[in-house]
């Protein structure tokens, strides 16, 4: 088992980590993950599956999912994306398999489960509430009190503090209401409010997907930026061009089925297309996951 | 609620400045209403100069108090996007086992009973309505029926109920709607509610500024001090004039105001400043992002409805406190009605998110000058239901244009 280096935010081909499968945990450098350096990666899913009623979206998908990196959950309509990350984020309980957390088997009834856990999902319709302003929206379901009624002065501070961080400038007041926000601002304040609340993996599904040049750029910097403060990262996006920006690893579902996983390293835009589409590759390996990816020059020396 | 232009603007200028510019696109909160009300009243006192006098005026203030507290019941659940069509005839059981409390218990006690009445009541339907997934409008709409039915019951059951109605007992109940503070009296707890409200607004502003945080300019604030002393001499002056004879003194101001101003301050409080009042505006706007939060959408609505009922059993005592009984021929269906005019006219939106109490008594006080006043001009009663139909059509319809105005500029 390789472990990872210190002081690593780096991408993982050339910090000589092994690719797919085995990968461990992420970056130590003052981020979420900083006690934790156990081998495990931080979310572990083994053969995970959900039926509805006679359909099966997800069959037997064994995924690592390492700290302080992006994974780029790619796969035509219909393949299981959103299906898998609503698993991960406790609301649809899976069938069979397992989720490890920092190699501890969890178990997700409800979407609360897996906020308490660490795992915040920012979804495509944004779940936002447009009549509350944006201090509200971050903090709701989190409010602070004092003596019984909302504290409103520091949940602002908080609020603040966070897109402070994450160099949310855009929005003029703090007080705007959600509403009257642009896409990517909404993004913004759904991220924020994800890191908000000491998320160690964030989910987001189809980020860019309703957003212009100028949002989308603020978007993938938000992703570059979570990376860098040691967050795990889930990104679904059909934009192959942006996950290539963002992405360190790739995993790719296909019918329900994840075919392909490794570092993006080890994709290109056609071979990902090509494992999207029809399940199998003919560039890269054998393409199933649990197996390291042949080695590319970059990644000799690493084995899992 | 949100994107208050006190915290935005940095002074008095920049404040008004900005509220021009939310006016210009659409965004015009409780103006239409004041300009509304004032044209009504405007128009009534034209016609009859009495409209104006003290005694009429404290009238209206007697009369509005069910209307603003039927307005403010239903804004619980407005706000959720739900309505409750039963609690006009909630209110008139309320008052009945209130009455019928009284005849044994002290009155302070057969409130309690009558309220936890209203209450259950409520809860019932948001329970059924919750758990089992049906929409409020035909739960309560079953709701309405059944308690015009068990209205009957009730009062013949209590035993004083000869002839269709119940009396009430107690002075005390009666004294809600026709006593009277002195008139010092009223003017010592004007000024202590206003100086104790401007002071609290004042603390509130400096904790956010030694926070570090954009609080209103003082200025905007001892702006909004001085309307609020303003209205408080109005009321006390006026109440305080002589309506009566010169045989009989009649003045102060009557009991029910701070009734109504209480609960008023009581339940902003609990819409604007709990986590109970911030997830039922949030389930209003997005119930699903409600959800997501973690919020516990069925406790929440089953609140709303338990508060709404109660809030109308506080309105049914008013009631019968002004009319001395109540009786099987209660009206339940119309005050509903009003209910949910009281709310909309005031500004609140019927698919929820968005609202404020205030906005009942703003609402409130517009159906009861409409009503009183139409009465003074000599109209008949179905005259005033077709006016007060158009007022809310009026209402409804500037609200619903100045809001798409604003979606689309």
């Amino acid at each position: 088992m390789v472990t990872a280096s210190a002081g690593d935010g780096a991408r993982p081909a050339a910090a000589g980590r092994a690719p797919s499968g085995t990968a461990s945990s992420g970056a130590a450098s003052g981020g979420p993950q900083a006690a934790d350096q156990t081998d495990a990666p931080l979310l572990r899913l083994r053969n995970i599956g959900k039926s509805f009623g006679p359909v099966q979206a997800l069959v037997g998908v064994d995924l690592d999912i390492p700290a302080g990196q992006v994974t780029a959950l790619v796969g035509d309509n219909g393949a299981g994306k959103s299906t898998l990350i609503k698993t991960i984020s406790g609301i649809w309980e899976r069938t069979p398999g397992e989720m490890l957390w920092n190699g501890t088997a969890v178990h997700l009834h409800t979407p609360k489960d897996a906020t308490d856990l660490g795992i915040a999902t920012v979804y495509q319709d944004l779940a936002l509430c447009d009549n509350l302003d944006i201090v509200q929206n971050m903090l709701l379901g989190h409010e602070m009190r004092r003596h019984g009624l909302l504290d409103e002065v520091n949940m602002e501070l908080t609020a603040k503090r966070t897109l402070a961080d994450l160099r949310v400038v855009s929005v003029r007041s703090i007080r705007q209401p959600v509403g009257s926000l642009s896409g990517g601002q909404r993004q913004s304040v759904a991220v924020a409010k994800a890191v908000m609340l000491d998320a160690r993996l964030v989910i987001m599904d189809e980020p860019t997907a309703a957003l212009g040049v100028t949002q989308t750029e603020l978007v993938l910097e938000l992703i570059a930026r979570l990376k860098s403060r040691g967050h795990a990262v889930i990104v679904i996006s059909h934009n192959l061009t942006e996950v290539f920006q963002v992405a360190d690893r790739l995993a790719v579902l296909y019918l329900g089925r994840l075919v392909a996983a490794g570092p993006a390293s080890d994709f290109d835009t056609q071979s990902a297309v090509e494992v999207m589409t029809t399940g199998k590759s003919t560039r890269v390996g054998n393409g199933t996951a649990g197996e390291p990816a042949p080695s590319r020059g970059r990644d000799s020396g690493t084995e899992g | 609620m949100a994107g208050a232009p006190e915290l935005i603007a940095d002074s008095v200028g920049d404040y008004a400045r900005i509220w021009l510019q939310r006016l210009r696109n659409g965004e015009s909160g409780a103006l239409p209403v004041l300009l509304g009300l004032i044209a009504v009243v405007v128009f009534f006192q034209v016609r009859n100069s009495l409209f104006l006098s003290a005694g009429n005026l404290v009238n209206l203030m007697v009369l509005s108090a069910p209307f603003i507290l039927f307005g403010m019941a239903e804004i619980f659940v407005l706000l959720l996007g739900e309505i409750d069509l039963s609690v006009g005839y909630n209110a008139a059981i309320g008052a009945v086992v209130t009455f019928w409390a009284a005849y044994t218990l002290p009155w302070w006690v057969a409130i309690i009973i009558g309220l936890a009445a209203c209450a259950l009541i409520g809860a019932v339907q948001g329970a059924i309505i919750t758990l089992l997934g049906l929409p409020s409008f035909v739960v309560t709409l079953a709701g309405l029926l059944a308690l015009e039915g068990l209205l009957i019951i009730l009062v013949g059951h209590t035993g004083h109920g000869a002839g269709g109605s119940i009396q009430n007992p107690s002075n005390i109940l009666d004294d809600f709607t026709s006593g009277n503070l002195s008139p010092a009296a009223g003017w010592i707890v004007m000024v202590v509610l206003v100086a104790l409200t401007g002071l609290f607004m004042i603390l509130r502003d400096n904790r956010r500024r030694s926070g570090g945080l954009v609080a209103p300019p003082l200025g905007v604030t001892l702006l909004k001090v001085a309307v609020m002393a303003i209205a408080g001499v109005i009321v006390v002056f006026v109440s305080n004039k002589n309506r009566g004879s010169l045989l009989v003194t009649l003045h102060g101001v009557p009991w029910v105001v701070l009734i109504v101003l209480g609960v008023l301050v009581l339940y902003t409080v609990l819409t604007g400043r709990t986590r109970f009042g911030r997830y039922v505006y949030a389930i209003g706007g997005n119930a699903e992002a409600a959800r997501r939060a973690g919020v516990n959408l069925k406790r929440i609505r089953t609140v709303a409805f338990t508060l709404c009922g109660m809030t109308g059993g506080i309105a049914g005592i008013l009631l019968g406190s002004q009319l001395n009984s109540v009786g099987t021929n209660f009206n339940g269906g119309q005050y509903v009605l009003f209910a949910v005019a009281a709310a909309v006219i005031g500004g609140t939106n019927l698919f929820g998110g968005r609202g404020r109490m205030l906005h009942a008594v703003l609402g409130g006080l517009v159906v009861a000058v409409i009503d009183n006043g139409l009465a003074l001009i000599g109209l008949n009663a179905a005259d005033t239901d077709i006016v007060t139909a158009i007022v809310l059509l009026a209402a409804v319809t500037i609200d619903t244009v100045a809001r798409r105005s604003r979606a689309t500029s």
